[in-house]
This record gives structure tokens, C-alpha cells and sequence, in this order.
């Protein structure tokens, strides 16, 4: 593609608008890392390099606080986002390759339930729901929210990928007598593997990230890193807050590079 | 929400698909776990608003329409006065709007130009700024919230960047205003914006801009008559997928606001929170924010399948 000024695609200043907004997104998260090394105990002022504030995340006294929370969060992300994953799958096969029959089209709106309705509503929906069945919040209370909204989001990159994968396949395995179950675990999943892996990985950060819906049907006492972390920063911004941030991002971007590369390697092997 | 796959038929074979025939079973968790989970508490959501509300917190099943009467008016302390209109929660609602809506409008501003850009790369290096622009979406919200409040802080690192460089005196306010909060929302919401528009752009066919070229178009009357007409659908997409959400933002708001941008996210949560809330009205609240996302939902709808029409 020339580069020069006829090019009817260029448009001058657009280039300018895209730093700006790389530099929005980016600044924030940047300066966060950068004054989680503060060795200062005043978050205004820079005092040095340090390594303390990880110190105090990992032995200080909210310590034990963080712990328990990252435990839970990350058991509950792993759980929500296995079992989210199997239901998605298991729906993905069966809108894209199963037969039609009436309402089907009804059940896709069910399944994308709930990235329509806005998180707020889903969680005075869900607390009501569990106070009026006499569910106590807590734990469990959170895994159920959990798995139901991270339904579409492992959805969605399993059938885009489903969609890309022709029918043959399964049914060469079927004309020589390969059970449907077989047919789905030893050739259709294989190929399906990528779009598995990364609505798993989905599922995995939006369940990480989850702050409202926790936040109402979670109860007195259980915590995960987000109800935590929002706790202690409505007392103001600490420096061990910024460390413990830090650490999240860095857990997020590894994740999200993960699923990238993913798609990737999945690309690859469809061509 | 482009309807349903189109599924190829195979063709000479008569013989039925592998899996036809248990669609129904193959779906079934999924409805079970939406439908029991979710669905069903929304119906029991619509009918808490319509119950009196327990002043521990929690219902009395006791049929009452005093939830939505006190949204809309004010009858006095004992309820025994004429109704006047009760502007407070109108007002919130309508702040609200008004804030989702200019942060859609900031994310059209910066989203538009970046995702034209970023379709007009190269296709290798196209995937590398796609990347780029949504790693920041894959962070913890609360944790890019947190930390857009320690940037623009009355003490905080943009403040003291300016102060030192001289560009101003005294720290400019940026917390607790209702442009921090808009910030906040287009901070959480961009990349919404940036994917649709992106892959619209991608789509669009490029000798139409060559053809108003050589008619004598401007480069920006080609923008405007040609590309964003043909890239629409893209653009309302991108904006319905910011405005809903900050609708009903609870951590924007809730962070870099203050009393003064009170919005629907937080008057809802105040509702369910300790002895002082009240769930009826909370409830209400809730059905009022979600019947207004379901009208822009059919409003996007229509215009997709009109677009639909118009295109092929």
C-alpha cells in the first residue's frame, strides 16, 4: 500500500488520534506500576525504588485478608469458567450443528441473556432470587453467579470457530462407525480445541473481574480480590493497593497474550 | 445478533446431520442455567417492585405500587400530602443518560479515527494494534478505575506533571466532576467502540472512495458522504455497545464521582445495602434501567435488519 498523500485511504491527524488514545489507555495502567515501587509511604511523593509494597501485600497485615481473597477468586474463575465452558460448548454444537426446530432462534437471545441485560440489574435480579429461595450468600452463591455470566462470553469464540470447521469431518467419523460421542471427542473437539481454549480463558478474567454481581450476592465475610480491593480503596489509594494492582494486570495481560496466541496457532492450523 | 448461522446444507446426502436431533438436548444446560438463574430472577425482580418493602431490608409479600409512586412523586414525609412530582430520581436517571451519553460521544471522537486507522494497516500488523487496544479492556475494571483516580488526583501525577512543567498554577479539579466520571466511562468502555467500527471499516470497499475521488471529492466529503454512510451500522453498533453499559455503571460513577454525579448504578446499589436500603424501590429502579436498555436493544435491532436489507 503506497504511503504517500494520494492515497485515498490516508487521512491526516488519524495517526495522532490513535497515539492519543494508545496514551489514555496505557497512561494509567503505567504511572499504577510505576508508584507501586514507591519506596515512600505517601503515594503524592516519589521516594525511591522499592520492593516493599510487594513485601507488604505478601506478609503485611492484610496479608492473610489477600490471600483468602485471591483463593477465592481464583477458585471460583477456575470452576465458573470450566463449567461455563462445557454448557457453551455443548450449546454451540447444538445451535450451529444441531437440528432446527421452533424457538431456536429464541434460544440464541437466552444464551446472550446475559451480556443484554446490564450487570447492575443481573445482580439485584440474582440476590433477590437467592434471599427469596433462602440460598445463603456467600461462596457458593457467588460460583452460581459466575458460571450463569460467563456462559456467552466462553460462547462466542467456540462457535465463531465451529462456524469455521467444516461438517465433513464429523461426518467421515460417523460412516466409519464412529459412535457421535466419539465422533465429537476424537475429531470435532481436537479441531474445536483453540475456540475452546480461548472462551475458557474468556470466561477465566471475566469471572476475575467481576465487581458488581460479587459484590451483592456475596455476603458478609467472603471476598475476592475486587469486593477487597474496592474495601480498601474507599479509604483512599495505598501503596499496597498499587503493588497488589500491579500484580492483577500483570496476571491479565498474561492471560490475554495467552488467548491471543491461541488464536493464533488456531489460525494457523484452519489454512 | 445477526439471526442465527446459516447452515450449509450438505449437499447429495440425505442422510441427517451427526447431531441432528439432539439440538434440544445439547442446549438444555444452557437454558437451564440462564433460565433458572437468571431469567427467573428477573421475573422475581418485576414482582419485588411491586411488593412493600421490610425495613430491615427484604419484602413484605404484601401487593403495593408505593415502589414506582415514589419514583415519580413526592406525597410528604407521612404520605398524606397531594402528590407533587418528585424530581430527585428523575434526575438521576436523566443525569445518567446524559453522561452515558457523552462518553459515547468521547469514545465516537477517539474510537472512530483509531479503528480507521488501525483497518487501514497492513493486514499483518492489523492484529498487533487490535491487541494493543484491548489489552487495557482485559484489566480489572475496578483496578483501571482505581488507578485512572490516582492519575487525575488534586495531588496526583498529572497535576504535579503539569504544575512542574508551569502549564498551570494550582492543581485543576478533575475528581468528583462529571467529566472524570465520563472519562472513567470512556476509559472503561473504548475498546466497545474501537471493535465494531474496526471491522466495519475492514469490510469497506475502498474503490467506492477512489470513485469520489476521481469525481472531485474532498478527502473529507468522501468521509462524510461515502465512508461513514457505509460504515454506519458499525458506528451504532460501537455506540450501543458503550452507552448501555454506562448506563448503569456502578465503579465510574461510584470512584471518580461524587455526590454531585450521582448515577442509576449507585442509586440502585444504595438500595440494597444495610438497613437504609429498600428493595421494592431498588427493584423498580432496576426494571426501569433494563426496560430502557431493551428499547435501544430493539431500536439496534431494527436498524440491523434495516441495514441488512439495504446492503445485500
Amino acid at each position: 500500500m503506497p504511503g504517500n498523500t494520494t492515497d485515498v485511504r490516508r487521512y491526516p491527524g488519524f495517526f495522532a488520534f490513535t497515539i492519543l488514545c494508545l496514551v489514555l489507555l496505557y497512561t494509567p495502567l503505567i504511572i499504577v506500576t510505576i508508584y507501586s515501587f514507591n519506596d515512600s509511604t505517601s503515594i503524592t511523593t516519589w521516594g525511591g525504588f522499592s520492593w516493599r509494597w510487594y513485601q507488604d501485600v505478601f506478609f503485611g497485615i492484610e496479608a492473610a485478608k489477600f490471600k483468602t481473597a485471591a483463593w477465592n477468586s481464583l477458585s471460583i474463575a477456575t470452576m465458573a469458567a470450566i463449567t461455563a465452558t462445557v454448557i457453551a460448548t455443548s450449546a454451540a454444537i447444538g445451535m450451529i450443528r444441531g437440528n432446527s426446530f421452533r424457538g431456536k432462534s429464541l434460544s440464541f437471545g437466552l444464551i446472550n441473556l446475559p451480556l443484554m441485560v446490564p450487570e447492575i440489574v443481573s445482580a439485584v435480579a440474582t440476590l433477590i432470587f437467592f434471599s427469596a429461595i433462602g440460598i445463603t450468600r456467600g461462596y457458593f452463591s457467588i460460583l452460581i453467579a459466575h458460571m450463569v455470566f460467563c456462559i456467552p462470553f466462553a460462547y462466542l469464540p467456540i462457535a465463531a470457530r465451529l462456524e469455521g470447521i467444516e461438517k465433513s469431518y464429523e461426518e467421515a467419523a460417523i460412516d466409519l462407525y464412529a459412535t457421535r460421542w466419539k465422533a465429537f471427542t476424537r475429531v470435532l473437539m481436537p479441531l474445536l480445541a483453540p475456540g475452546i481454549m480461548s472462551g475458557f480463558l474468556l470466561a477465566f478474567i471475566i469471572s476475575l473481574d467481576d465487581f458488581i454481581i460479587t459484590n451483592f450476592v456475596k455476603g458478609a465475610g467472603v471476598e475476592t480480590l475486587p469486593t477487597a480491593i474496592f474495601g480498601s480503596v474507599k479509604q483512599g489509594i495505598k501503596p499496597n493497593i498499587m503493588a497488589l494492582s500491579t500484580l492483577m494486570l500483570l496476571v491479565s495481560v498474561f492471560f490475554v497474550s495467552l488467548s491471543y496466541y491461541v488464536n493464533k496457532l488456531g489460525e494457523r492450523s484452519r489454512k | 445478533m445477526a439471526g442465527l448461522p446459516s447452515q450449509p446444507s450438505s449437499e447429495g446426502k440425505l442422510s441427517a446431520g451427526v447431531f441432528d436431533g439432539i439440538a434440544i438436548r445439547l442446549l438444555a444446560p444452557s437454558w437451564l442455567m440462564i433460565g433458572f438463574f437468571l431469567l427467573l430472577p428477573v421475573a422475581m425482580m418485576l414482582v419485588y417492585s411491586f411488593l412493600t418493602k421490610e425495613f430491615r431490608g427484604g419484602v413484605i409479600w404484601e401487593p403495593s405500587l408505593a415502589a414506582y409512586d415514589q419514583f415519580i412523586f413526592d406525597r410528604g414525609l407521612f404520605g398524606d400530602e397531594p402528590p407533587v412530582i418528585e424530581w430527585t430520581y428523575i434526575t438521576i436517571f436523566g443525569r445518567s443518560i446524559w453522561q452515558a451519553a457523552l462518553a459515547t460521544v468521547l469514545c465516537l471522537i477517539i474510537g472512530f479515527p483509531t479503528a480507521y486507522y488501525i483497518a487501514t494497516r497492513p493486514a499483518n500488523t492489523r492484529g498487533v494494534w487490535l491487541f494493543l487496544i484491548t489489552i487495557p479492556y482485559w484489566v480489572n475494571l475496578l483496578i483501571r478505575t482505581v488507578s485512572m483516580k490516582f492519575l487525575i488526583r488534586d495531588t496526583g501525577p498529572l497535576n504535579q506533571f503539569l504544575i512542574s512543567t508551569g502549564m498551570i498554577d494550582s492543581p485543576i479539579h478533575i475528581v468528583n466532576t462529571n467529566f472524570a466520571v465520563q472519562l472513567g466511562l470512556f476509559y472503561s468502555y473504548l475498546p466497545f467502540m474501537v471493535l465494531p467500527i474496526y471491522a466495519a471499516v475492514e469490510r469497506y470497499n475502498f474503490a467506492l472512495s477512489e470513485a469520489a475521488f476521481d469525481l472531485y471529492a474532498s478527502r473529507w466529503t468522501t468521509l462524510r458522504k461515502i465512508l461513514i454512510p457505509v460504515v454506519k451500522p458499525g458506528i451504532i453498533a460501537g455506540c450501543i455497545l458503550v452507552f448501555i453499559p454506562s448506563l448503569g455503571a456502578f465503579l465510574a460513577p461510584d470512584l471518580l464521582g461524587g455526590a454531585k454525579t450521582f448515577m442509576i448504578g449507585s442509586l440502585i446499589e444504595e438500595q440494597f445495602k444495610g438497613s437504609a436500603g429498600n428493595w421494592p424501590f431498588g427493584a423498580a429502579a432496576s426494571m426501569i434501567l433494563l426496560s430502557m436498555v431493551l428499547l435501544v436493544l430493539m431500536f439496534y435491532a431494527r436498524q440491523q435488519t434495516r441495514a441488512g436489507n439495504g446492503a445485500r
